[in-house]
């Protein structure tokens, strides 16, 4: 599936910011079901973007700037997505890390008794680990109700479990902490899925991997209850939507407000008349 | 209880140890009011400087006065030789391990250590992963906790590789003690330590990036005034002539680091900073932290910037890694330890499991992530309820446990009121890692738990200090 993907970021600085840093997670790697085709960062200021690898192997675009004040900023990141059906099965992208790292603790996904409780008894009777992580995604999909415009905001993994509700990453770190739990290596996911009801924002989405014997490292979406598919776009991973965050800035003492304008949408094919 | 404790000048009523023959002679001949007026002149002095610390969570007190002990404790220069050489071994290999487990992790290919007691530490850093330190060194500066059990034998307690502090207190006991027993100090040939700024200012220049090192900015970053070693940054900065600066002082562009001064930003090329790894760069670390500088892990990434003591030392002096520094040292150095370890049983190894259980009446154990005695039975002290429960949680999961006997620590004789007593002490050295060799400047820091008959040095459980000597020679003069 080819996907066109343009996610704008603008952010309003009260008062103007005088110094502004950022990074940024919005540029995507290619792997086996997953190519891309272009992608780019453009900002609305003068400032050079670098560009380098965090620990999790994600592209990690940097800036920043000192002196005028600045207002308002735009990131705009956008490109073209080749993507194609490997039953969620994640294989040929950059690790740089050994897969039983993901088993660490991480503060979003954190396990307390309830999740601990969960995780075994949603698990009960899986013939292997990837029926345990199957049957761990259902059981999420049936407790937990999907709620995008979550006004409780939780924090954590343990937080939404609490509340019976939450958004899709909420769902990502129920599931992560559970497997986990599980012997299972797991890590967040967030990208953009083509879809017309999933998602929290529009657009963006964010789901989970569990490392699997023989099969290496699997995509499951608890929020929707399946296995990725072409429609999922791999952006950035990391423990938890922490590190696997899209944007992290710093803007010395001027609070912000942050509105986001994204686009998904199957590219068409263009036809020459 | 490990019977009677080694006192370091000599058993009560026995002989008194040739080292300490001219303590033993002024403690006998200086009137008792003339010691109390020494001892208040010590506080005195110490209240006058300033050197406090803060107790966290003690409302009534938040900056206390660390009690001084007038009476030096003194090390002989041979047995000091032996520990420099034990301690230059120790953080030679903590700095390969920490280069290897963050390399090429030939150490847990060789199965020396479980890969989960690196991989699932939470100090085991993501980001320096495939990253390697300015030169190699990781930890800069190191305290390491020595105790002493007999004339022969001292023990590494804990190896500090993170931000150690303790050192202002060496330097300001040794002004004190100059000035209050001048004819004592006189009467030996105590190595000085007054060269330790200077020691710290070429160790931190050794490793800027720069070439041109005499011109490097260094700067100390402190997370502040609330923090309980504030008065140590600041007075280190003063001895070393650098600038102390707090997070918003310092800012980053082009991954370069700069520092606000009144004459425009200034690039700083080395930061010995005394604020953890989560604190340092919101943008990596801790989002909500205002403590550090955002894209400071970026500049020093790129290599713009030494930290010090690097990021992600802290997985070397975790409890769990702690047994295998001995292993370590062999691994990377080929080397017998000169220092010895305290004997650690570790409950994930079968042996170690039946061994602690089978006498968790003798032994002190630990949770292995556990900190600031909680989670711990001092097996000794424990009742046969408490040690039943402890037994079921051992049980339950043993790969978080390690036990270790309880120590006898040597005793030195300290002043108090009602006369002189023998109380517990240990000693923090310090020692310096720098491109250009370990410097350790003789002596260090020794804490003495000022309760009589405990075992707790801590300053914030009513531990005191001491001066520390290291003597030259300590034949009679006639």
């Amino acid at each position: 599936m080819r996907i066109r993907i343009s996610h704008e970021i603008t952010r309003r600085f009260t008062p103007p910011a005088r110094m502004l840093i950022e990074t940024l997670r919005l540029t995507p790697h290619g792997f086996d079901s997953q190519y891309v085709l272009g992608w780019r960062i453009e900002l609305d200021i003068n400032s050079a973007v670098k560009t380098s690898e965090d620990a999790h192997g994600n592209i990690v675009s940097t800036f920043s700037h000192h002196g005028s004040p600045v207002e308002r900023l735009t990131v705009t990141s956008s490109g073209e997505i080749e993507t194609s059906d490997s039953a969620g099965v994640v294989r040929g992208t950059v690790e740089r890390m050994p897969a039983e790292m993901y088993l660490r603790d991480s503060p979003l996904a954190h396990v307390n008794g309830a999740l601990r409780a969960f995780a075994v008894q949603a698990s009960a009777g899986a013939q292997d680990p990837l029926d345990a992580m199957h049957r761990l995604m259902g059981e999420i999909h049936r407790v937990m109700a999907f709620d995008p415009f979550q006004t409780d905001d939780p924090d954590s993994a343990a937080e939404a479990f609490a509340l019976q509700r939450g958004r899709a990453r909420d769902f990502a770190h129920i599931f992560i902490a559970c497997a986990r739990v599980l012997g299972a290596p797991a890590r967040f996911v967030g990208g953009y899925l083509v879809a017309e009801e999933a998602g929290g924002e529009p657009g963006t989405h964010a789901w989970a991997e569990a490392h699997v014997p023989k099969l290496g490292w699997v995509a499951f979406d608890p929020t929707a209850c399946i296995c990725a598919d072409p429609r999922y776009v791999r952006v950035a991973v990391g423990f938890d939507a922490r590190d696997g965050d899209f944007v992290r800035a710093a803007h010395g003492m001027s609070d912000d407000t942050v509105e986001s304008v994204v686009r998904v949408e199957q590219a068409r094919f263009q036809t020459q008349a | 209880m490990a019977g009677v404790a080694f006192d370091e000048m000599g058993p009560a009523g026995g002989p008194v140890r040739a080292l300490y023959a001219k303590v033993a002679r002024w403690l006998e001949e200086t009137p008792q009011e003339l010691l109390a007026s020494r001892r208040a002149q010590a506080e005195f002095m110490f209240r006058r400087i300033g050197i406090t610390f803060g107790v966290y969570g003690d409302k009534d007190a938040a900056e206390r006065l660390i009690p001084f002990d007038i009476v030096p404790r003194l090390i002989s220069r041979a047995e000091w030789r032996k520990l420099e050489e034990g301690l230059t071994q120790r953080v030679k290999a903590l700095n390969l391990f920490l280069k290897d487990v963050y390399g090429e992790r030939k150490i847990l290919r060789e199965a020396i250590i479980p890969p989960e007691l690196i991989l699932r530490n939470p100090f085991y850093r993501p980001e320096m992963i495939g990253r390697s330190a300015p030169h190699d060194i990781w930890v800069h500066i190191a305290g390491i906790d020595i105790v002493r059990v007999d004339d022969e034998s001292f023990y590494v307690l804990e190896d500090n590789a993170r931000t150690p502090s303790g050192v202002s207190y060496m330097l300001e006991n040794r002004e004190v003690t100059m000035r209050l027993l001048p004819d004592l100090f006189a009467r030996h040939k105590v190595a000085p330590v007054d060269d330790y700024p200077d020691e710290l200012l070429a160790c931190l220049r050794s490793v800027a990036p720069r070439q041109d090192r005499s011109e490097a900015t260094i700067v100390i970053l402190t997370p502040g005034l609330y923090n309980s070693a504030y008065y140590e940054h600041s007075f280190l900065a003063d001895k070393l002539g650098v600038e102390l600066v707090e997070g918003r002082d310092l800012f980053v562009e082009d991954d370069q680091v700069f520092m606000r001064t009144t004459l425009g930003p200034r690039r700083v090329d080395v930061i010995y900073r005394r604020v953890d790894d989560d604190f340092l760069d919101p943008l990596v670390f801790n989002p909500d932290s205002v403590l550090g500088v955002p894209g400071l892990v970026g500049a020093y990434l790129a290599g713009n910037v030494t930290i010090a003591n690097a990021i992600g030392t802290g997985v070397a002096d975790d409890k769990a890694i702690y047994s295998y520094v001995p292993d370590l040292i062999r691994f990377y150095l080929s080397e017998e330890p000169i220092l010895k370890n305290v004997p650690t049983y570790r409950c994930r190894e079968p042996d170690g499991f039946k061994y602690v259980l089978e006498r968790l009446d003798q032994l002190v154990v630990k949770e292995v992530n556990g900190s600031g005695g909680y989670g711990m039975l001092v097996g000794p002290h424990a009742t046969a309820a408490q040690r039943e429960q402890f037994a079921a949680k051992v049980k339950a999961d043993p790969a978080n446990y390690i036990a270790q006997p309880t120590l006898a620590l040597s005793t030195c004789p300290s002043s108090f009121q009602t006369g002189v007593a023998p109380r517990h002490v240990d000693l923090r050295p310090f020692i310096l890692s720098g491109a250009d060799g370990v410097r350790i400047v003789p002596g260090g820091l020794t804490r003495v738990a000022l309760k009589e008959g405990s075992l707790v040095v801590n300053s914030s459980q009513g531990g005191g200090t001491k001066d520390t000597w290291i003597v030259d020679d300590f034949e009679d003069e006639v």
